[in-house]
């Protein structure tokens, strides 16, 4: 959790859902290298392609609504995204990037705060997020405590082992 | 429409916003343990009892006792292997969980057949005997209410997002991904944030081909798809208490469409009649507190309501059907585990019955279990769609998730009885797929455009 994130910005828009995020048809595997290349190719699938290791994700409203598949975080993760701010979460997706380590920010962030391609850096600790191309500061909601014990623990598995110990 | 919790009620209670007295529950007292007695909502008393508390507040983060749970062949994968990875060899209670293979069913594929044999053999090691897969496949949001494997005041977590349909028996159901899964079979026991409950009543008697469907489809049309986000969704009023009880299901069903945690429905004579010679285990039903604290209270009538159509790509782009102009389609999908019930099944038969489906349209009819199979097998059903020149299939999920079985091609439109039109959602990402009821979607088949039985 601790540490600064830098990376080049993606923006998408409102209710991005998880059949977009990695349709149906590839969910006969698991296996992030598989996922990955499919990843958002329902809104652009040239994207996977083009997301470097260490881009963050900047979306609307209600990002990864829809099916409660967790092959949709465990993409973007293998496509090497460093976090995902939106303005909101589709409930199941947001449990689910945690459980997996893949940190999610809640950004009410005004329009046009963030063009594709701006570079960003994300303090997770404290929500800071700058936008380094603008010269723009904005705050993200803190991450809740809960989920910091998560990530800490190294994802709810081990949480849950530890507890049970 | 979020908002805090009313407050400030009379003596110190919280107050139902906006709604009438005669709408509050008559069943439920408020309980008194160490302190003044706390007015809660349905759901809220069902994870209080869970907790093992005498009461819980909205927003509050809390550890929950779950009676049931499943999984499918698209999450279990996942949900086993992580299990496996941490060297996990028992699972708390064997009894409490069951697996469907319903996606890719009868196995499409050889990675679909590998992945049935991998989840048979970890369920045989971990004593999970209940594996529905081959004769006895289903889906398993349908599965659960049908093989009384979620009850009143229970708890119900699945691995699929429409879990949320068990809400129908007066349960708290909703869906989690594949590592929550993994540690509810570890534990027993899930986290959840308490959601506010917004109260939806529906007044008035439903028109003719208007059925929990539309409700539902108006009641996302109205509020969007974020619109109950982390909310649970009550569903009350005379039109719910009108409907048999599982023409009921498909309100909690799409409360997921809605963003909401769970979709819930107070239990009434014809749901303990309906759930009785089901259950598996004994339950006792629970009912919300008169005086309870909601977070919003919407009243609908539902008398001037028509059939409701979702258009391309959100489940909220509904438009009434006296607005939809000339929509030609390719395919008709009647199934899923919104619409696949044999209410449903009866509905499209009714209007296929001595009917053609028009050249061109290739027409899908799958019961959403075996047991509403085999009720369609009795009734004639199969071949009163077989007749109509459509296809009857063996239970599956696969043409609603564009997985197996009538997966759309470039350009191709689909009417679906099922509760997702997201792009590419039925294949093709060029597919468009438009959200109906049964009545419509069996008209449509017949007219070959989007249309009302009362023009056939």
């Amino acid at each position: 959790m601790a540490g600064v994130l830098e990376g080049s910005a993606w923006t998408l828009g409102d209710h991005v859902d998880t059949d977009v995020i990695i349709p149906a048809r590839h969910l006969l595997t698991f296996d992030p290298e598989k996922l990955a290349p499919h990843c958002f190719e329902g809104v652009d699938p040239t994207l996977a392609s083009q997301i470097r290791p260490g881009d963050i994700v900047v979306a609307g409203h209600n990002f990864g609504c829809g099916s409660s598949r967790e092959h949709a975080p465990i993409a973007i993760q293998a496509l090497g995204v460093s976090c995902v701010i939106a303005r909101s979460f589709g409930q199941i997706f947001y449990r689910n990037a945690f459980n997996l380590g893949l940190p999610l920010l809640e950004a009410d962030l005004p329009p046009g705060a963030v063009r594709a391609g701006d570079r960003l850096s994300v303090d997770l600790a404290t929500g800071r997020i700058e936008n380094r191309t603008t010269g723009a500061a904005f705050d993200a909601a803190p991450i809740p405590d809960f989920m910091r014990e998560l990530i800490a623990a190294g994802g709810l598995i081990p949480f849950v082992l530890g507890r049970r110990a | 429409m979020a908002g805090a919790p009313a407050q400030g009620g009379e003596g110190g209670l919280p107050r139902a916003a906006g709604l009438p007295v005669c709408y509050a529950s008559r069943l439920g007292k408020p309980r008194t343990i160490g302190g003044p007695p706390v007015a809660m909502t349905l759901t809220e008393k069902i994870l209080a009892a869970h907790a093992g508390r005498s009461q819980v507040r909205p927003k509050e983060m809390i550890s929950v006792r779950v009676d049931q749970s499943f999984t499918d062949d698209l999450g279990g994968p996942i949900t086993f292997h992580v299990l496996e990875s941490h060297k996990v060899e028992k699972v708390f209670d064997p009894e409490r969980f069951f697996v469907s293979a319903m996606v890719n069913t009868p196995s499409k594929d050889i990675s679909a057949a590998n992945t049935v044999m991998k989840m048979r053999g970890f369920c045989r090691r971990m004593g999970i005997e209940r594996f529905f897969e081959g004769g006895n496949a289903g889906i398993h949001n349908a599965l659960a209410i049908e093989q009384g494997l979620v009850l009143p005041g229970e708890i119900l977590v699945g691995g699929n997002s429409h879990a949320c349909t068990g809400g129908g028996v007066g349960a708290f159901a909703t869906g989690m991904g594949s590592t929550d899964i993994a540690a509810i079979l570890i534990t027993g026991r899930t986290w959840l944030r308490v959601p506010e409950t917004i109260r939806y009543v529906y007044n008035g008697e439903l028109p003719r081909w208007v059925t929990g469907k539309d409700l539902i489809l108006a009641t996302i049309g109205k509020f969007g798809v974020d619109g109950a986000q982390g909310k649970a969704m009550e569903f009350a009023g005379e039109a719910i208490s009108a409907l048999p009880v599982e023409e009921r299901f498909a309100l909690p069903n799409m409360a997921v469409e809605a963003g909401a945690t769970n979709g819930i429905i107070e239990p009434d004579e014809k749901t303990l009649a309906y759930v009785g010679p089901r259950a598996r285990r004994p339950f006792t039903p629970v009912y919300g507190d008169p005086g309870a604290g909601y977070a919003a209270a919407h009243e609908v009538d539902v008398s001037r309501l028509e059939p409701m159509v979702a258009f391309p790509h959100l489940p909220s782009n509904t438009r009434p059907l006296s607005e939809v102009r000339e929509v030609r389609v390719d395919q008709v999908y009647i199934g899923s585990c919104t619409n696949g019930w044999i209410a449903d099944m009866r509905a499209a038969a009714r209007i296929l019955k001595g009917r053609k489906v028009a050249e061109g349209v290739r027409l899908i009819v799958i019961p959403s279990t075996t047991g509403v199979y085999r009720q369609c097998l009795r009734e004639g059903i199969a071949e009163t769609v077989l007749d109509a020149g459509g296809i009857f299939s063996t239970p599956t999920c696969g043409p609603c998730i564009g997985a197996h079985m009538g997966v759309l091609g470039d350009g191709m439109r689909s009417v679906s009885t099922s509760n997702r039109n997201f792009v590419g959602r039925q294949g093709s990402t060029r597919a468009e797929v438009y959200l109906v009821n049964p009545h419509i979607a069996a008209a449509t088949a017949v007219l070959g455009r989007i249309g009302s039985p009362d023009e056939l």
